[in-house]
């Protein structure tokens, strides 16, 4: 079929700033979300649903802990470390947090680089983050046994106090894992693609038949960082608070 | 193939449809300072947060700084780790706005705890509350 012809007005007329552009971009048919390339519109609504879903989890955390009548576990001494004899709280996740942070930073230095075609540099900095984020994992899991077999701390009861400690704990902080686990897989397949030089080259990935480019750096990064934003969330009420 | 690559204004506003015609291949681009900059300020907020807890600091004050940092370093990292700050507003308004909704639910569950608790103290005492009974829950809890 012949494409119609482009008649002058197949780039977007001039926006109008603030609301009225807004309104503008929604209305009469328009493609909503100009200049912002398709994945990573599909990647911020998925963000979006997974936003609903580590709230609800936390917002849940929240009513148990305000309706148990039984005193919560003190998450700072419960997730503290003894260092040379000394107990200090909560060393380990602020570690984690750390490393967290490290891994975001550089996450934006890999989509950086990637839009500078610098396909070498994007795959040390994504193999980079992958790395941080293994860590972070890793030390999860360290966490994990520590509670486990060390203090019994079980999803329907724990020595210390309220019962629901348990089930809010590894509810929240698994999924927030198992996030971060599948990042990282994929942050190794990206870097891979990058590094093999596909998005250079524009050679389709697996399972679709679009050209690769440097913008999945960008779409991965969204991801990465979203799991940094609700570690922030997480650190912030459940072992802080 | 794209040629649009390469030729970016850096840290503009919005990045507008005259970028090109292939300006689904213009990225965002910006000066690396600014990222460095935003690292290093949530590394600070980070440990100003992880400080509240070393030194104990109780009641509002806590809360209160708590969630300042939080709010603080979420809204750095979606501004400009995210590129938020550099977006339309028509997708930063469809993807900020809706999880405002989540405030209600947060009312609502406050409500709800807040009676449960005050139920669970009225009908069970304070010593035994509900919860600690179920499938798994060996014994009474060793608190008091």
């Amino acid at each position: 079929m012949a494409q119609p012809a482009l008649t002058g007005t197949g780039e977007a007329l001039p926006r109008p700033d603030g609301l009225e552009g807004i309104v503008a971009d929604w209305s009469s048919d328009q493609r909503a979300f100009k200049n912002v390339p398709w994945g990573k519109a599909m990647m911020w609504i998925f963000l979006l649903s997974d936003t609903f879903i580590f709230s609800s989890f936390l917002i849940s955390y929240m009513t148990v802990r305000i309706s148990t009548t039984v005193p919560w576990p003190n998450p700072s001494e419960v997730f503290g470390l003894t260092v040379g004899g000394t107990e200090v709280p909560l060393l380990l996740i602020a570690i984690m947090t750390f490393i967290l942070i490290s891994s975001s930073g550089t996450m934006v230095l890999a989509v950086n680089f990637g839009y500078r075609k610098d396909r070498v540099k994007t795959f040390v900095f994504l193999l980079l983050t992958a790395a941080l984020g293994a860590t972070f994992v890793g030390m999860q899991a360290f966490e994990w046994t520590k509670l486990i077999v060390h203090e019994g701390i079980r999803p329907w009861g724990n020595p210390m106090g309220a019962a629901q400690f348990g089930a809010s704990f590894f509810m929240i902080t698994g999924f927030h894992g198992t996030h971060v686990s599948i990042g990282v897989i994929f942050l190794i397949i990206v870097a891979i693609k990058a590094l093999r030089g596909d998005l250079d080259k524009q050679r389709p990935g697996f399972m679709t038949g679009r050209k690769g480019n440097y913008e999945i750096v960008e779409t991965m990064g969204l991801y990465w960082h979203f799991v940094d934003l609700v570690w922030v969330f997480i650190f912030a009420v459940f072992y802080l608070w | 193939m794209a040629h649009a690559e390469g030729q970016h204004h850096p840290a503009a506003g919005q990045h507008d449809a005259s970028a090109g015609a292939l300006h689904h291949e213009v990225g965002q681009q910006h000066p690396l300072g600014i990222y460095f900059k935003i690292w290093g300020l949530l590394f600070v907020l980070s440990t100003a947060s992880y400080l509240v807890d070393y030194f104990h600091f109780q009641g509002y004050l806590r809360w209160g700084l708590i969630l300042v940092f939080m709010l603080l370093k979420a809204g750095l990292i979606v501004a400009v780790f995210m590129h938020m700050l550099w977006e339309r507003l028509a997708i930063v308004y469809a993807i900020l706005v809706p999880p405002l909704l989540l405030l209600v639910l947060l009312g609502i569950g406050a409500l709800e705890a807040d009676y449960t608790f005050f139920t669970r103290g009225e009908f069970f005492g304070s010593q035994t509350a509900a919860p600690t009974h179920g499938p798994g829950a060996t014994g009474p809890v060793q608190h008091r």
